[in-house]
């Protein structure tokens, strides 16, 4: 397919160009006229907020002065408010080329240097469906539990935008590939703790837009020029849509990281935050504790990572109830609200009053999706083990939620504990040494799990080796930079460096005979009475045998041969 | 360098109907039966009676003669033509002419809503002003492949959004039977290239009946295929649901040809379809070899709903029914068969088209392509772009199929279009278990005048009520000249409508050649002289 000069489209629009931030500017899909039904989880949603307060006065992670953990919050006027959270979150495909093109679907590319006729919208151009989207989306709609519409279909979200080609976006209205779907989070230990699971309304696959670049300012508004990118255009995204059924920005935070660590396990998108390979938009609203209405929400962008959410939802929360608090809850409107990360606080962006008209219909040039239950079946069959799954495991172990949550945090980790522990490693050392001395070096050398030469086996023999004595802990860690840096296993290290440690009674024998001859004054000092000497005979043994001779051994040994 | 060989070939170059036409009657006792003008240049090219450089100057010849009167072409490709026909020589002097493509050294017109990388494509819409596409459609890319030599762009109603080419931004295109009529529309300028010989083919698009309403109108014969026999990739899309790339020609196997080089599945485009394309033009036999009763065995049923309609013009009536009696005498049967939904069409195609149309036209916008407007802001700028870019006829549909779309409206018309669209369907396809191939006039009456219909948009919606049902049920049907009705100086010509059953373009393609091989009647346009 002919690629098209890889230059911005201008537009120069003058100064004027700032009318349009006032508009709306739809990314997400506005809330759906029909609502779903809401998954089973929502009822063990409602039983855990009692865990939710019980978290109160523990030591939170962000401690602004706005921040708000606990799910409800009991204003000045004595009426106690809780916060209904709900989120929307887009999380961009790792697929090798776009959705409805051969286009690489790279980030970080020169401006327009992957784009097509199909992904430019030129006239005539038609979209030809990725079958990896389809893959992806039945991995995550699996992952979440979801019910998989064997039959879905595609249609056309409308709108003008400049950084949309089409005039509208590809995207799944009223058929989405999975529904009814649920996620089980597990809250900080610092924070708590307790077990939480949130229902997910739906996940449908869509194409993202181009990206616009202005001159003289981050937005539209005020730039004298912008340019377009399209790059993104057309790039394959997931939408997850959740119950609200999250209260606190701590647990809307978890539920973004529990996706991220879902999509990581199932290696369909990096997941990113920084980089926009997922975006989360967050629906806030409070309301009176008690209330079944909901309170008028207010959307939040604009968050870059899981605590800039936590902070931007507590923010907002506390933000409404003050207005509440002081009679002034007309003032809450429905609108887009921007989180800024210097100020911390959120700012108005635009009304979302008087709903946009996307004029969804069916997308004529993509035939509907149909999958068989063999597929699903099948791919159910490659799905790894998930986060919850494998912190159940971890926890039947009968390793610490600290340690669990830790370790399974990245399934590179994990994979690396579990193939240790497969060894037959004693669990607690193998959490031990993964947790501390290699995740510390890992941090200091900048590098992933993945990345050295340590391999799983290498690290069990180590402690197998500390476990059975030949070495001691001490030299365990001594030698652990030489099994991460050059790949030799711990029993080449320790003979490489003849670091083994002598447990031969002979030889520590022949080492303690020496030393006594060498030190009859402190020999004779602990003969008569000044015992605390002991430590002086130890320490002068331990260096002449480099610190390997066997310590047990070695005060067995040199107490007999003092003590005669 | 064109006018140079003028002269010398201007007239050879035309292999068929450079007679003058002066009455039907007349016509029958000259009566000559159709050829394939593709055929024709094949076997001499062949031969090496005429090289292609020849031929393609020629057609030029006659192209540029014509053109003033005519007005049918948007872009011409000359110099190209000729290199690509020099292309073709060098191929046949070095032996190769074993490979020749099936139409090496055929001039051909190509509608300007089908992207071409070296002509400008701009869908008759000021919009698209100068436009040069980056990439060729599948059908011209598949045309190039086959040796086609591509002469130019042929004139549209802007964006196939009209019944008489006149809503083009550029130009009206005159009916060469008659210049002060209309070619039809909106691949007016196909046909009316094609009947004034300025090509020996084209290729146009049918949405609701481009290809088929002006082939009647211009007594020529032109394909509507089945909704995904041909790849829309490259075309720029009206109503992607209804819209399917087609060809129009001289004669029935002309269209055979057209249609076996263009057809197939493009994994460019999801809705093309897998099925098989056959040998077109295999079973399309000289007429001679037929036996009295070619015909025997075949059921024709003439769609009740056509005929009875107070709007068909007597003459197309009778026209048709003339035809059917043509087809008796050759053996078949022809009944009358009813469609009862058959009115509900029209009202259902005027929604689903427009909202289509509201959407696909969205991305003339003024940002990647086209002529910008100035705008205070982008969104003034979008505005005034799509004020000074399209043409009324263009703003109506937009405004109705955005109309139709909006929330709140979307069920009563959208939704209820689509559910009439499953009753034609059905419609279509229990009658044709009964019958083989359905009979129908084109349009309710034969080419009207330039202007006639231009203030009333509403009477031009109606001359589109026997071709939209087909799209809307995604029917192959083949068009074919059938009589003379009255009007211009000597007469106007009627097509008859021929569809089939999905992906039956092989029997259409068949019967109708039987059909126009047999009729007593020649269509030939008179030959413009002024």
């Amino acid at each position: 397919m002919a690629m098209v000069s890889s230059r911005c489209f201008a537009l120069a629009l003058g100064a004027a160009a700032a009318t349009l931030a006032g508009r709306w500017r739809p990314r997400s899909s506005a809330r759906l006229p029909l609502l779903l039904p809401r998954c089973v989880q929502s009822e063990v949603r409602i039983s855990n907020q009692k865990h939710a307060r019980d978290g109160r006065g523990l030591p939170r992670r962000v401690l602004s002065k706005e921040s708000q953990s606990s799910s409800s919050v009991v204003a000045d006027n004595g009426l106690e408010y809780e916060a209904v959270i709900g989120i929307e979150t887009h999380v961009q495909l790792g697929t090798a080329t776009k959705a409805f093109c051969s286009c690489p679907s790279q980030y970080g590319a020169e401006p327009n240097a992957h784009v097509c006729p199909v992904c430019m919208g030129l006239p005539g151009a038609l979209p030809v469906l990725n079958d990896k989207v389809v893959e992806y989306g039945v991995k995550l709609a699996l992952a979440l539990h979801s019910e998989i519409a064997l039959t879905s279909k595609f249609d056309r979200k409308q709108y003008f935008y400049p950084d949309l080609p089409k005039g509208y976006q590809i995207s799944q209205y009223d058929v989405p590939i999975a529904s009814k779907g649920f996620i089980d989070v597990d809250l900080p230990v610092e924070f708590g703790g307790g077990h939480r699971c949130f229902g997910i309304t739906r996940v449908h696959m869509e194409e993202d837009a181009g990206k616009l670049v202005h001159a003289g300012g981050e937005r539209l508004s005020g730039s004298s020029s912008s340019q377009v990118d399209l790059n993104r255009a057309g790039v394959p995204l997931l939408e997850v849509v959740s119950e609200p059924e999250m209260r606190t920005g701590l647990e809307a935070a978890e539920y973004a990281a529990e996706l991220q660590r879902l999509v990581r396990y199932l290696g369909i998108s990096n997941g990113n935050m920084q980089e926009g390979s997922m975006r989360c938009d967050v629906n806030v609203s409070v309301r009176p504790k008690g209330r079944p209405q909901f309170g008028t929400k207010v959307e939040i962008k604009n968050m870059n990572s899981f605590s800039a959410m936590q902070r931007a939802i507590d923010f907002e929360i506390d933000r409404q109830v003050t207005l509440e608090n002081e009679g002034l809850g007309h003032q809450i409107k429905q609108e887009t609200r921007l989180w800024e990360e210097g100020s911390q606080r959120t700012i108005s962006m635009r009304s979302k009053e008087g709903l946009a008209d996307y004029r969804y219909f069916p997308e004529p040039d993509l035939p509907e999706v149909t999958l068989t239950q063999d597929y699903v079946d099948a791919t159910q069959a490659t799905l790894p083990e998930l986060p919850n799954a494998k912190r159940r495991r971890y926890e039947s172990l009968g390793l610490s939620m600290q340690d669990v949550l830790v370790l399974a945090n990245d399934s590179d980790v994990a994979a690396f504990f579990d193939e240790v522990v497969g060894k037959g490693t004693d669990v607690k050392q193998a959490a031990n040494w993964i947790m501390g001395d290699l995740s510390a070096w890992l941090k200091n050398e900048k590098l992933a799990i993945t990345e050295t030469k340590l391999t799983p086996a290498a690290l069990a023999e180590l402690i197998d080796l500390i476990k059975d004595g030949t070495i001691s802990g001490k030299i365990g860690k001594e030698i652990l930079p030489e099994l991460l840096q050059n790949g030799v296993s711990a029993r080449e290290a320790i003979e490489a460096k003849g670091l083994s440690q002598i447990s031969d009674a002979a030889v520590i024998e022949s080492m303690v005979d020496a030393i006594i001859a060498e030190n009859p004054k402190q020999v004779a000092a602990y003969r008569g009475g000044k015992t605390k000497l002991q430590g002086f005979f130890v320490g002068q043994v331990m260096k002449v045998s480099s610190g390997r001779v066997n310590p047990a051994l070695l005060n067995k040994i040199l107490l007999s041969k003092l003590n005669c | 360098m064109i006018s140079r060989h003028l002269h010398c070939s201007a007239q050879a170059a035309i292999p068929t109907r450079t007679h003058v036409l002066e009455t039907s009657e007349q016509q029958a006792s000259t009566h000559q039966r159709p050829i394939s003008v593709i055929r024709k240049i094949r076997e001499s090219l062949i031969s090496r009676e005429r090289t292609a450089v020849e031929i393609t100057e020629g057609y030029l010849a006659k192209l540029q003669e014509r053109e003033p009167h005519i007005r049918s072409f948007l872009h011409i490709s000359a110099e190209k033509a000729l290199l690509d026909a020099e292309e073709i020589d060098k191929l046949l002097s070095e032996g190769g002419g074993g490979e020749l493509g099936l139409l090496a050294g055929v001039p051909l017109g190509v509608k300007d809503n089908l992207c071409t990388r070296d002509m400008p494509s701009t869908g008759g819409s000021q919009i698209l002003k100068g436009y040069c596409p980056p990439y060729d459609a599948t059908a011209v890319c598949k045309l190039r492949e086959a040796g086609a030599v591509l002469v130019g762009k042929t004139n549209m109603d802007e964006f196939g959004m009209g019944s008489s080419t006149e809503s083009s931004a550029y130009q009206v295109t005159s009916n060469p039977w008659d210049l002060s009529r209309v070619p039809g529309g909106s691949s007016g300028g196909s046909a009316a290239a094609v009947a004034a010989g300025q090509c020996a083919g084209a290729l146009g698009s049918d949405t609701g009946g481009s290809i088929r309403q002006p082939a009647s109108f211009c007594g020529i014969v032109g394909l509507k295929p089945s909704y995904g026999r041909v790849s829309r990739f490259g075309l720029m899309a009206y109503a992607s649901s209804l819209d399917v790339v087609g060809c129009l020609g001289a004669s029935v196997l002309d269209t055979a040809i057209l249609l076996q080089v263009i057809a197939g599945h493009d994994k460019n485009d999801s809705t093309s379809s897998l099925e098989e394309v056959p040998d077109y033009a295999a079973q399309l036999l000289p007429v001679e070899g037929l036996s009295s009763k070619p015909l025997a065995g075949v059921k024709f049923g003439l769609i009740k709903e056509t005929m009875d309609e107070e709007g068909v013009e007597e003459d197309v009536a009778s026209a048709v029914k003339a035809a059917a009696l043509h087809l008796q005498e050759l053996g078949a049967s022809v009944t009358e068969v009813s469609l009862p939904m058959f009115s509900l069409g029209l009202p259902a195609y005027y929604v689903l088209a427009p909202s289509e149309a509201s959407s696909n036209l969205a991305r003339y916008d003024g940002v990647r392509f086209g002529p910008r407007a100035h705008g205070e802001e982008v969104m003034s700028m979008f505005g005034n772009s799509r004020a000074e870019g399209f043409g009324p006829e263009v703003k109506r549909r937009i405004l109705m199929g955005t109309y139709a779309l909006s929330a709140g409206y979307y069920d009563a018309f959208y939704k209820r279009s689509q559910q009439v669209r499953t009753l034609i369907q059905r419609d279509f396809k229990a009658a044709l278990q009964d019958v083989d191939v359905l009979l129908s006039p084109v349009a309710p009456s034969a080419a009207y005048k330039i202007g006639e219909k231009l203030d009333n948009p509403l009477s031009m919606y109606l001359g589109d009520l026997m071709t939209v049902n087909v799209n809307l049920a995604g029917l192959p049907s083949l068009v074919v000249p059938c009589g003379i009705a009255k009007g211009g100086t000597c007469g106007l010509p009627v097509g008859l409508q021929m569809i089939g059953p999905a992906f039956g373009e092989e029997v259409l393609l068949r019967l109708g050649h039987i059909f126009e091989q047999t009729l007593p009647m020649n269509f030939n346009a008179p030959l413009l002289t002024s």
